[in-house]
């Protein structure tokens, strides 16, 4: 069972919307710094973002969830 | 020949493993075409990444990366870290429900079901399983290629190549490398079906991923005469402005990048893999990790493209120097020849089966997925009076996936390298689909014509856009649409004005025409109809 609060899941729409914004990110399109010396910051920005959105996810499995888990099958795990 | 050695091992591995999975097979249809909604999150996460990332994933992000800069991983990776968690969640979570409630196998019964219209299979599978199949083709003769690269100089008496063309002397030619790996995938897809196809897939995706990373840490080690971390330092140092920014990157078309990922949500074959899993709770794995997955394959490769145009990978693998952009297939050379010469031939071989799994665990998934389709939405709809027995099922499953994979690698050997240039397009063509999906599932007002028309729309516009693009005479996949406004012109990806155009003719037509009726409605939106 999800913790599902509209209130919560009009947030995680928010956060996810936000994650599309924040993929343009045109602030740092002509920019050469290094991060750390080696990784380009608009490389090492969208890897941050793709972080960001297995949070911003965590977040909609815990709050957002669709469904309720009433259909699991029998027959156990993975297999 | 150690590398082909080490691939070998690898086939013989990944085919036993596959077949073992019929261990378990049941012999019902529902088990060869769904493995009976049994699989986890974590088999969910890999069978999901594995069939959503190609050989582009490898060989292709740095290959861009060597000829573009970092832009490719904004445009191609993280935008669909977001967007195929979106779908993941957004539509896999709900049509596994209908899926497992009224007991679909393919993404035409459900639209069939849910729009109370037998026929709409006629209008949606010539379009799905056309652009499948260009999907397919791209990636047996992607697979053929690999194995040639990779088994350059292995075989020179049986293979004598081209003299003038050192690398393809002792190679195994691509016709053949092609029907090694189609014969193998089609052995455990076979044998096995969707379990085989999901074992082969975990397995697969462990194994790209894994030595993604090895790749990277062997080759910046060996990069320079520092440890690692001075010679990444000074490889940065040297790359390029053009290669650190993105200032050769539209930003609209940066934008508009942003619609190809919605394909994902009209894939058939990942709709048959959500169908797979044991329950909603398997979702939640595959809806976080994706993103994350996807930049643990994405960011080494791209290091990897922008450190081989700087003078310091140019004296450590001078062929890297000689390499010219404008030659065509070029890009896809350079993960090779940085495997090659910094590396040893072991990895050489690891490398080679981490590329072919990834494109294996696309390719098994489409076999499958049109197999199904073929005997689910023709055969049993209009051949059997819309009953099988599981041993038919299994029967003309098998049957048609045999076909497909025979059909498949005879348009190979016509060596179609144009379908490259179609893959875009392809994904295009699925993203126009979406809004189809998105409003079965969350708009109760959709009307069959209202869906109909979307589809057509849909195929008109990919069609008049792919006519245009065809007639510039230039490269396929650089087609883009020109909106001048004040004196300005924008660039946009084709896909943009798709998804406008399909979405509209959608919203349109439903409200102008009747409703469904209630008790179809009812049966997907029981608290709103």
């Amino acid at each position: 069972m999800s913790n599902y609060s509209p209130g919560a899941a009009r947030l995680i729409w928010a956060l996810v919307l936000l994650l599309i914004i924040l993929h343009q990110d045109v602030w740092f399109w002509e920019s050469d710094y290094l991060v750390l010396g080696i990784m380009p910051i608009g490389l090492f920005y969208h890897a941050c973002l793709s972080m960001a959105a297995g949070f911003v996810w965590y977040l909609a499995t815990l709050y957002a969830w669709p469904l309720d888990d009433i259909t699991s099958a029998k027959n156990g795990g993975d297999q | 020949m150690i590398s082909t050695v080490v691939i070998a091992c690898y086939l013989t591995l990944l085919l036993a493993l596959g077949l073992s999975s019929n261990r378990l097979f049941s012999g019902s249809g529902k088990d060869y075409q769904l493995a009976t909604h049994s699989i986890g999150p974590f088999m969910l996460l890999m069978s999901l990444f594995g069939t959503t990332m190609t050989a582009f994933a490898l060989i292709g992000s740095t290959g861009e990366a060597w000829q573009n800069g970092i832009g490719v991983y904004g445009k191609m990776a993280s935008s669909s870290g977001i967007i195929h968690s979106l779908c993941f969640f957004l539509l896999g979570v709900r049509l596994w429900r209908f899926g497992k409630e009224y007991g679909y196998a393919t993404q035409i019964e459900f639209f069939q079901d849910r729009l109370a219209s037998p026929r709409i299979g006629l209008l949606l599978f010539p379009i799905l399983v056309s652009m499948v199949i260009v999907y397919i083709l791209a990636g047996v003769l992607g697979a053929g290629t690999v194995v040639n690269v990779f088994t350059s100089g292995a075989f020179p008496n049986l293979f004598p190549g081209n003299p003038a063309s050192p690398p393809s002397v002792g190679a195994v030619p691509t016709w053949l490398g092609s029907g090694i790996i189609c014969v193998v995938v089609l052995l455990y897809v076979f044998f096995g079906g969707m379990r085989g196809t999901a074992w082969a897939n975990t397995f697969q995706t462990l194994v790209f991923m894994v030595l993604g990373v090895v790749t990277f840490l062997v080759i910046a080690s060996n990069l320079g005469d520092g440890g690692i971390w001075e010679n990444m330092r000074q490889a940065s140092e040297m790359v390029g402005e053009r290669w650190k920014t993105r200032t050769g990157t539209s930003k609209t078309v940066f934008l508009t990048y942003m619609f190809i990922p919605l394909s994902v949500g009209m894939f058939p074959h990942l709709f048959q893999h959500w169908l797979t899993a044991r329950s909603a709770e398997a979702f939640k794995l595959p809806v976080v990790a994706h993103p994350i997955f996807i930049m643990l394959v994405w960011v080494p490769c791209i290091m990897l493209g922008i450190w081989a145009t700087t003078e310091m990978a140019h004296a450590a693998v001078p062929p890297l120097g000689r390499l010219d952009p404008e030659v065509p297939d070029s890009a896809n050379k350079v993960l090779p020849m940085l495997v090659k010469g910094l590396s040893s031939p072991i990895l050489g071989g690891f490398l080679a089966a981490g590329v072919l799994a990834a494109i294996m665990s696309s390719l098994d998934s489409q076999f499958l997925c049109l197999g199904t389709m073929f005997t689910n939405n023709i055969v049993k709809e209009y051949f059997a009076q819309g009953t099988m027995s599981d041993k038919q099922t299994v029967f003309w499953t098998r049957t048609f996936i045999v076909l497909v994979v025979l059909i498949t690698y005879l348009f190979s050997l016509l060596e179609p390298r144009g379908v490259f240039g179609l893959g875009v397009w392809c994904f295009s063509g699925f993203s126009s689909l979406f809004p189809l999906v998105f409003a079965a599932l969350y708009w109760p007002r959709l009307t069959r014509a209202g869906a109909y028309a979307s589809i057509i729309a849909a195929a008109g516009t990919w069609l008049w856009l792919f006519l245009s693009a065809w007639k510039t005479g230039k490269p396929l996949a650089d087609y883009l649409l020109e909106v001048k406004v004040g004196g300005t012109v924008y660039d946009f990806m084709p896909v943009t004005l798709m998804i406008l155009v399909s979405a509209t003719v959608l919203v349109v037509v439903s409200l102008l025409t009747k409703p469904l009726p209630e008790e179809t409605v009812r049966k997907f939106f029981p608290k709103r109809a």
